[in-house]
This record gives structure tokens, sequence and C-alpha cells, in this order.
């Protein structure tokens, strides 16, 4: 299935140069990174330890957990209409896991050690088990997706054992998103991150994300390929994301109330420092009312039939979801752990144009592996349609 | 001075722990396993020791009292200096009353009590979340309660400097080796570090193996007196007995040993 990969039109290997540009300045960036020092290279400090590429692993496990959205309904509870796109969500989640491991990988400072960690392996850090979870994830979604496209490809039904994987896969899904808000909850004096509704939270805002993601690729895939997922679908995936979203500023709420009705400070101040500013700092709210308005404004788009109906509505609405908790989990949610200080200080946080160069490098990956893997699907699909004309 | 064979070697299991003439793999080192193994995070230290430090700092007067200490740990460590705050390297220095002890400020503290400087590093918790969470056993605490990184073992991810309630690790931003006072000066009896990795106070364990106290406490005038809480008969345990004294953030069960005379 593979030489699909390699066959392609202009516009395809435009892409695919595209990315590997972008991968090779990624990967220089991070050279860059190691050797001169993360202080010259990085809007990172002593009091903000975590930024952008911390997000970036919070952000993608999330999109990755997210496959099970369309695989749990299509699986196992047998919900016809996902019969095209339950594949799009496993081959989503392989890009993701690589997205959110590169970036972890990113943030270390003596990466060529890393094997430190398998060669002595520790159960009581969390970071240990988020590698397992990921390594796993991504192995069981690669054999799972390539093992059902085979057997489409070949007309027959997929082989009967393959069914356990994909069960083990779904219930991994929440695990590896729960693993990766825990790397967060259970730090002590770190009162915003360290709320029981974390791992939950970060399963909402999961859940609307990616299916707003999948939602975004179904419309690019029906523009560019002769496959189409289904309107159907699309539009049972726009209602599982707009009740995630729900999900999701609901949780915020409760974080307002306990922090603002307790009145403690410490579960004060970072929400303080989000929204409205800290001490006279600022840098943060701008991005977080965007988030907020998104957010609002793709409840409205999705709740309402008939702009969810609307294709032009609906990718709009799945755009400002996407960014939405982007900015809030994918950014602002780590730096603003670290604001303030224990010692009550502030000390702000903002990416250096190298940062943001490494992050792309580690987008590209993603995008050229999901392209691939699209590609593959999209042709073996293509043939099917037109097997059956 | 006569140096007893256990002493010698504790010496030699920190020197090679440290890097010195020992081995320099990536990977750390024999030493550095069996010392991480041999205390599991949460447990009461299994030797019955509890190094602890007690600071008064109404016994130091002026400024140079406090610069002297700050120096001495400094020098001796090889800790590099950088101007810019953001790429810091201290393991121990002075925060004001009201940084050190943010929950206890209030409107109507004594004139200049808001302002007064108190050493703040590493508290060698009992219950240390840097220990907890280090996927590496980097950070490991000592049968006698010191709480100890490896940097040769350190993948620089960080995850200690998040789970630190007390802000006492600090990350090689940059180069250690390059800082100014390091091209002027190097204790070559210490190890310098390298880039991307974290370190932080260790009790002075170098020194506590050559049965001396620790740098600060040396140089402090009996302001920072040092020992075994867990005895009784000591300088500290009698102290902590007589005195009262608070802690940093105690209520979060990290049971930190490092006490303050108010
Ligand atoms: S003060 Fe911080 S670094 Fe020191 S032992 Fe406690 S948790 Fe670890
Ligand atoms: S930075 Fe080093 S010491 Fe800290 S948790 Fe990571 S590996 Fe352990």
């Amino acid at each position: 299935m593979l030489e699909a990969a390699i066959t392609g039109s202009r516009r395809y290997w435009i892409w695919v140069s595209f990315l590997l540009v972008v991968i090779a300045i990624g990967f220089n960036s991070w050279m860059r990174e190691v050797h001169l020092g993360s202080g010259l290279m990085t809007g990172l400090s002593r009091d903000v330890t975590w930024g952008l590429h911390v997000g970036q692993l919070t952000f993608f496990v999330g999109v990755a957990a997210s496959a099970v959205m369309v695989t749990m309904p299509y699986y196992l509870l047998n919900y016809k209409e996902f019969g095209k796109i339950a594949i799009m969500g496993e081959f989503l989640a392989v890009p993701a896991v690589l997205i959110s491991m590169l970036s972890v990988f990113a943030i270390m400072g003596q990466p060529t050690r890393i094997w430190n960690v398998l060669l002595y392996p520790t159960p009581h850090s969390i970071i240990f088990w988020d590698l397992i979870v990921l390594n796993v994830y991504l192995i069981l979604n690669i054999i799972c997706g390539w093992t059902v496209l085979g057997a489409e490809r070949k007309g027959t039904p997929p082989p009967a054992w393959i069914k356990p994987f994909i069960i083990l896969a779904i219930i991994w899904a929440p695990l590896i998103h729960m693993v990766t808000a825990f790397i967060f909850a259970g730090l002590p004096g770190r009162e915003h991150w360290m709320t029981s509704l974390q791992a939950a939270h970060f399963l909402a805002t999961a859940f609307a994300a990616g299916p707003s993601l999948l939602i975004i690729l179904s419309l690019i895939v029906r523009k560019v390929s002769r496959f189409d997922p289904g309107s159907t679908a699309i539009q049972t995936l726009a209602r599982i994301a707009v009740c995630a979203l729900g999900v999701h500023i609901f949780f915020i709420g409760l974080e307002f109330f306990t922090a603002f009705y307790s009145r403690i400070p410490g579960h004060m101040h970072s929400l303080q420092y989000l929204y409205v500013g800290l001490e006279g700092h600022t840098e943060l709210v701008p991005l977080m009312w965007t988030s907020s308005i998104l957010a609002a404004a793709a409840f409205v788009l999705l709740a309402v039939p008939a702009t969810r109906k609307n294709e032009k509505t609906l990718a709009a609405a799945a755009l400002a979801v996407f960014f939405s908790i982007w900015i809030d989990k994918g950014f602002c949610f780590v730096v603003s752990g670290f604001i303030p200080n224990h010692f009550e200080r502030i000390t702000a946080y903002w990416p250096a144009l190298n940062e943001f160069f490494v992050a792309a490098g580690c987008w590209g990956v993603g995008f050229l592996v999901l392209t691939i893997l699209y590609k593959i699907v999209i042709s073996v699909r293509e043939s099917s349609v037109q097997g059956e004309h | 001075m006569s140096m007893r064979r256990r002493d010698f070697l504790k010496l030699a299991g920190f020197t090679a722990l440290a890097g010195i003439g020992g081995s320099v793999l990536t990977g750390g080192n024999g030493k550095g396993r069996l010392e991480a193994a041999q205390a599991a995070p949460g447990k009461v230290t299994p030797s019955g020791k509890r190094l602890a430090m007690v600071i008064d700092m109404s016994r130091l007067k002026s400024e140079s009292d406090v610069k002297k200490i700050t120096d001495a740990c400094h020098r001796i460590h090889n800790v590099p200096y950088f101007d810019n705050p953001k790429n810091e390297i201290k393991w121990i220095w002075t925060e004001t009353f009201e940084h050190a002890f943010p929950g206890q400020k209030h409107k109507f503290l004594p004139e200049g009590f808001k302002s007064k400087p108190f050493f703040v590093l590493c508290n060698h918790c009992e219950n240390p979340s840097c220990v907890r969470v280090c996927p590496t056993q980097t950070m490991f605490k000592r049968a006698d309660g010191v709480v100890v990184h490896d940097p040769h073992r350190c993948i620089g991810c960080k995850y200690c400097m998040a789970a630190c309630p007390y802000g006492a690790i600090s990350y090689n931003l940059n180069d250690p080796r390059h800082a100014k006072n390091l091209q002027d000066y190097v204790n070559p009896g210490f190890p310098t570090r390298a880039i991307g990795v974290v370190e932080k106070c260790t009790f002075c364990v170098e020194r506590l193996a050559k049965g001396l106290k620790p740098a600060c406490a040396e140089a402090s005038n009996g302001a920072i007196i040092f020992g075994d809480a867990n005895d009784p008969s000591s300088e500290i345990g009698k102290l902590l007995a007589s005195r009262f004294t608070i802690r940093r953030r105690p209520e979060l069960g990290e049971e930190p040993n490092v006490y303050y005379i108010i």
C-alpha cells in the first residue's frame, strides 16, 4: 500500500516538499537550541521552565486520544456511518502522537540521554508512564489502521485477530490523556494544575478539538479527492464536538467558582493572570480572551442546526474550536501554571522565534505522516469507489 | 587529619557519583544506582538520621554577613553567575520575608519585617516531590535524608522544577562553563556541570563525607545550625526543642527540613 505515497500529482509533491523544508528548518533550530542553550534560543527561564513545547505535547496527546470518538462508535457501538471515517481517526492519532513525542523530546536539555528513562525505569514518575502509554498507543493505531485498510483493499472483512487490538486501542485512548493530565495534576504547590478535574477537563477539550480537526480534514479530503467520508458522519462529529465543547466551557466555570468563591489566593492567581492580568502583567490576557470568544462563537455555530448543517459555517466553527483549545491548552495552560512563581513573583514567558521554528518542525513531521497515511487511505478508497461504478 | 575508611569510601562514592575521576558515562554509574535504590520516596530515611538546618536570620546583621554565606557556597560549588535573572543558577540566596513566606505576610507586620531577607535553599524534604517525579532517579534521597542529584544522569526534562514547591532547583539554560566567574576561578575539588541539566543545594555532601559542616553553616558565625534533627542531644535537636521555628509551606506535606527562627 505504501507505493501510493510515492506516486502523486504535482500538487502533492509541492506540499510534501514544503513540509520537508519546514522539518529541516525545525531540526536546525532544535540543534541550535541544544547547542547554544535555551537561555539564548528560547523564552524560558528559571521560573517558567516549560513553555510552548510542553503545551504542544498536551494538546496533541488530546488530538490523538480523540480517535476514540470515531473508533468506539464504529467498532463497539456498531455505528455504520463512521465506517469511512474510523480509519481517518486512527491515522490522525498516529501523527498526533508523533508530534507529542517530538515536542517532549524537544524540551530535553540532554536529549542523547533519553534512554536513561528506560535504563532506570521509575514507576513513581508520571513522565515514565507517559512515555510508555504514548508508545503503546502509537503502535496500536498503526497496527489497527494498517490491517483494517489492508483488508479493505482486498475487499475482505478485517481479520478476527485484530478485534482485541482495536478494543485495546479504544480503552487505551483516554488513558494516554489521563496520564498526560497526571503530569500536571499531582504537583504540590501548583494550584492551577492541581485539580482532580484536570484529567476530565483534558478529555473534554480533546474530544472537542480532535473531532473538529477531523471535520476540517474530512472537508479537505472531499475537496482534493473523490473519496467522501460522508455528510452524516461529519454531522455526527460536529455533534460530538459541540457536546465536548460545552463540557469544557462548563468546567472552566467550575474552576472559576472554586477559585473565586473560596478566594484562596493560590487558586485565583493563575486565573487572574490569564483573564485580567496580575500585578500589571497582562501578557496572556488577549490570547485567553481570543480563546474564550472563539469557543463561545463556535459553540453557538455548532449548536444551532442551520449553521451546523451549512458546511461553510461548520468549517469556520471547527477551525474556531481547534484554535480556541490550542491557545488554551496548547499554550496558556502550561505557562500560567508557573505564574506567579513560588515566591509570588512574576516572570513572564513568550516563546522565542526559534521555539516557533522547532514547534513548526514537529508539526511538519506530523503533517507529513498524516499526508502519507491519508494519501494511502484515499488511494485505496478511490479504487473501491471506481470498483463500485 | 586521618580519615576513617568509611568516610573515605563515602567521599569516593560521592566523587564517583559526581564524575570526578569516576566514570563519566552519560548513564551515571553503579554508585548512583545503588544510592538511588536505597531510599524510595515517601519513606522515612532508613538510617534514622534526619539532617536538617535551622536558620536564625536575626544573627546576621549586615548585608556582607549574608553575602559571605552565599559566596562561600557558590564559590566552592562552581555555581555559574549570569546577569540575567531569567538564567540564574542559585543554590542559596535570600528572599524578603513576604516572598519567602508569602502565606504569612499581612498588613500589620512590624516595620521593616516584610523586606527582611531570609535565606532560601533546598529543604531536603522528607517527602520530596522532586524525587517522586524524576523519570531517571537522578534526584534521590540518601539514607541520611539529603536530597541529591546526579548531573551525569539528568536528561534535563525539568519535571523536578515543576514539582518542587520551593523553587529550589536551577536549570542550566546556558553553558555554565562559559560563565564569567568560572573563567576567573574554578574549585578543582568540585565538578562543573554541563548545559541542560538541573542543580541545587546538596547540603554539601562532599563536605559531610569529610566530617565538615556545610559551607554556609561554617561561614555563618552560628546563624545557621546544621545537624541530625532526630538526635535530641545534638545542637540542632536541642535548638528545635527549645525555640519556636517555622518552615516554608508546611501544609504541602513535603516535610521540609530547613527551619527558621523568626
Ligand atoms: S526543596 Fe524542592 S528540590 Fe529540595 S528536596 Fe524539597 S522538593 Fe526537592
Ligand atoms: S531535569 Fe533531571 S533531575 Fe529533574 S526530573 Fe528531569 S531528569 Fe530528573
